[in-house]
C-alpha cells in the first residue's frame, strides 16, 4: 500500500492515469456506434494495423507514435477506398490486415534500433508515455471527442437507418467516411493503453455491457464511458498495487468482469419480470 | 387554379443508360393519393428517388412545391420498407421518431418542449402511445411501420414518399398502416405510395402511376387497371380479374406464367397475383 501511494505521487503514473482517463472516454463515446454499425472488425483490423504504422514511423523518423497515428489514416483510407460496400468491408479488412502486418514484421527487420517501442503498441506501455507523447495524446483526444459529439446524431440516424437518413439530406456517405477515420485514430490513441491485441475490451465491450441494462441511445453511451473509464483507471490502479502485472491485464479483466456483472443483472430482470 | 404539389415535366430518367420512363407527365394535388406500381425493376424506387433530387434527369424538369428536388427535402416525410431491427439495438421506439425532428442536427441539444408536443402527438396519431417506450428492436414488424409513419410525418410534411411500406406486413397490419398514411391526406399531405399490390391501398388511391419496361400510364385505378390498359403497358396478355372487390392481375400467356411464378418465388406472393 506504501508503494502505492509512492506511485501516485509519480509523474509518470499521473500521466499514465490521465491518458487512460482521455483514452476511456473516447473509446467508451465511439463504442454504442462500432457495435450499432457492426465494426467489431475494423476496431480489431485498424489496432492492429497499428503496429505497422508504428514500425514505419521507427523506422523514418524513430517516431513510433506519430508513425501509428499516419498508418491509422492510411488504414482507414485503404478500406473505404477497396472495401466498396458494408457487406465487403469485413473481407477487404481482413486482406489488407494480412498484408499490413506482413508489411510491420519487414519494416522492423529493416530497423536497427530497439523494437520494442513497435512491439509496445501490441501490448501496450502505458508507463512509458513521455510527456510531449502526452501532449499529443491529449491533443488527438480532445479533436476525436469533439468530432463525436458534433455529429453525434446524423451519425446516430445514418447508423441506425441509412435509407431514410438520405432522404432527409443527410450525408450518410461523408459521415460513415468521418466515422472510419474517427474510429482508426481512437483506436490507435487506446492502442497505447492497452495495447493493439487488447483495444476491444475499451472499444467494444463498454457498449455492450451497457445495451443489456438500458435502451436508450444517451444512456447507452453515457454508461459505455462510465465502464470503459472503470475498466480502464480501475486497471492502472490494480497496476500500481500488484506492480508485477501490466495494467492492459486488469483493464480487460475489469471490462470482462462488467460485461458479465450486467448479463446476470439483466437475466435477473428479465426473470422477475416475467413473472 | 390550384397549386400543385409536385409538378413533373417531360422527364425522362435514364439510369446505366436504361430509359425508366421517357417524357413522363405527372401534376399531383395536396391531398392527392397516387399509387406506383410496375415489376420489379421498372424503376418505382428510382421515381421517389428522383423526387428526393438524389437522381437527375437527362431531360425534362421537376417543381416540388414550386422548387427543385434538393430544396424541398424538409417538406418531405419518407417510409422505407419494413426492415426488421436487432432485438437488443439500444434504441426506444420514441427514439426513432425523435429522429425525425432531431436526426439531421450537429451537436449535442436536447429538444424543446414545442419539439416533445410535437413527437407526442405523431405517435399518438398512428395509435403508438402504449409501445413508443419499449426497445424498438422487440417491436412486431407492423408496429415499428407505425413508428416509421410516425418519424415521417412529425414535422408535418407536405409529402409523404412510401417505398413498399407494406412489405413483409400481415394483412392486418397492412391495413392498418395503410390506413395511417391515408389519414395523413386530411392535412393537404400528398401521398405517393409505391407498392406491389394494389389491393390494399385501392380504397384510398385517386390515381394509378403504372411503370412497366420504359413505359408509364397515369390514370385513376378503374382507368389504368384493365386487361387491355395492362396488355398496352406489358406488350404481351394481361387479365386483370375482379374477385370480390380485390383486383388481380395474371400474365395471360402460357410462356410469361413460368416468368411470373419465378418472381413469386422471390416476393413470397400468391401464384395468381402479379405485379
Amino acid at each position: 500500500m506504501d508503494n502505492f501511494l509512492l506511485y501516485l505521487s509519480q509523474s509518470f503514473v499521473q500521466n499514465a492515469l490521465l491518458a487512460t482517463l482521455l483514452v476511456a472516454i473516447i473509446c467508451g463515446l465511439i463504442s454504442p456506434f462500432v457495435v450499432m454499425r457492426k465494426m467489431s472488425f475494423a476496431v480489431h483490423g485498424t489496432s492492429e494495423l497499428a503496429f505497422t504504422g508504428a514500425a514505419a514511423g521507427l523506422l523514418i523518423a524513430n517516431q513510433a507514435l506519430i508513425g501509428a497515428f499516419g498508418g491509422a489514416v492510411v488504414v482507414a483510407a485503404l478500406i473505404s477506398l477497396l472495401g466498396t460496400n458494408e457487406r465487403n468491408r469485413d473481407s477487404t479488412i481482413g486482406v489488407i490486415l494480412a498484408f499490413g502486418l506482413g508489411l510491420g514484421v519487414l519494416l522492423l527487420s529493416f530497423y536497427k534500433g530497439f523494437a520494442t517501442q513497435a512491439t509496445n503498441i501490441l501490448f501496450g506501455n502505458i508507463y512509458g508515455i513521455s510527456g510531449i507523447q502526452l501532449a499529443i495524446l491529449l491533443l488527438v483526444g480532445v479533436i476525436v471527442f469533439a468530432a463525436i459529439l458534433a455529429i453525434y446524431r446524423p451519425l446516430l440516424f445514418s447508423s441506425l437507418d441509412p435509407e431514410v437518413a438520405t432522404a432527409k439530406g443527410i450525408p450518410v456517405k461523408t459521415l460513415g467516411l468521418a466515422f472510419l477515420f474517427i474510429l482508426a485514430i481512437t483506436v490507435t490513441e487506446a492502442a497505447q493503453i492497452v495495447g493493439t491485441l487488447l483495444v476491444l475490451s475499451l472499444a467494444i465491450t463498454p457498449a455492450v455491457a451497457a445495451q443489456y441494462i438500458s435502451s436508450k441511445p444517451i444512456s447507452v453511451t453515457v454508461l459505455s464511458v462510465a465502464f470503459a473509464v472503470i475498466a480502464g483507471i480501475g486497471g492502472v490502479l490494480l497496476s500500481l498495487i500488484f506492480d508485477n502485472i501490466k495494467p492492459s491485464v486488469f483493464i480487460t479483466f475489469i471490462s470482462f468482469g462488467i460485461y458479465i456483472l450486467v448479463r446476470l443483472i439483466a437475466s435477473v430482470k428479465s426473470a422477475s419480470s416475467a413473472k | 387554379m390550384v397549386t400543385q404539389n409536385i409538378s413533373i415535366k417531360n422527364a425522362t430518367l435514364k439510369l446505366n443508360n436504361k430509359a425508366l420512363f421517357k417524357k413522363l407527365n405527372l401534376e399531383i394535388a395536396p391531398g392527392e393519393f397516387i399509387a406506383i406500381l410496375g415489376p420489379n425493376g421498372a424503376g418505382k424506387t428510382s421515381f421517389l428517388k428522383m423526387l428526393l433530387g438524389l437522381y437527375g434527369l437527362s431531360a425534362g424538369n421537376i417543381e416540388i412545391l414550386g422548387k427543385s428536388p434538393k430544396n424541398t427535402l424538409a417538406e418531405i416525410g419518407y417510409i422505407p420498407q419494413q426492415k426488421a431491427f436487432d432485438r437488443d439495438l439500444p434504441m426506444r421506439g420514441r427514439n426513432l421518431v425523435e429522429l425525425g425532428v432531431n436526426g439531421g442536427r450537429f451537436g449535442i441539444s436536447a429538444l424543446s418542449d414545442e419539439e416533445n408536443q410535437h413527437i407526442n402527438k405523431a405517435i399518438e396519431e398512428v395509435r403508438a402511445t402504449c409501445f413508443a417506450n419499449r426497445p424498438i428492436g422487440q417491436l412486431s414488424g407492423g408496429e415499428q411501420q407505425r413508428l416509421r409513419i410516425a418519424q415521417a410525418i412529425v414535422n408535418n410534411p407536405k409529402i409523404l414518399l412510401c417505398d413498399e411500406p407494406l412489405l413483409s406486413l400481415d394483412l392486418n397490419s397492412q391495413q392498418i398502416v395503410a390506413q395511417l398514411i391515408n389519414q395523413q391526406r386530411q392535412y393537404g399531405t400528398s401521398v405517393l405510395f409505391v407498392t406491389h399490390e394494389i389491393n390494399p391501398v385501392l380504397p384510398y388511391a385517386d390515381r394509378v402511376l403504372y411503370l412497366v419496361d420504359g413505359n408509364w400510364a397515369i390514370g385513376t385505378p378503374a382507368e389504368i387497371m384493365t386487361s387491355k390498359k395492362l396488355s398496352q403497358l406489358f406488350k404481351s396478355p394481361v387479365d386483370v380479374l375482379n374477385l370480390h372487390g380485390r383486383l388481380i392481375v395474371v400474365n395471360a400467356s402460357e410462356h410469361a406464367e413460368a416468368e411470373v411464378q419465378c418472381a413469386h418465388h422471390q416476393h413470397q406472393k400468391s401464384n395468381q397475383e402479379m405485379v
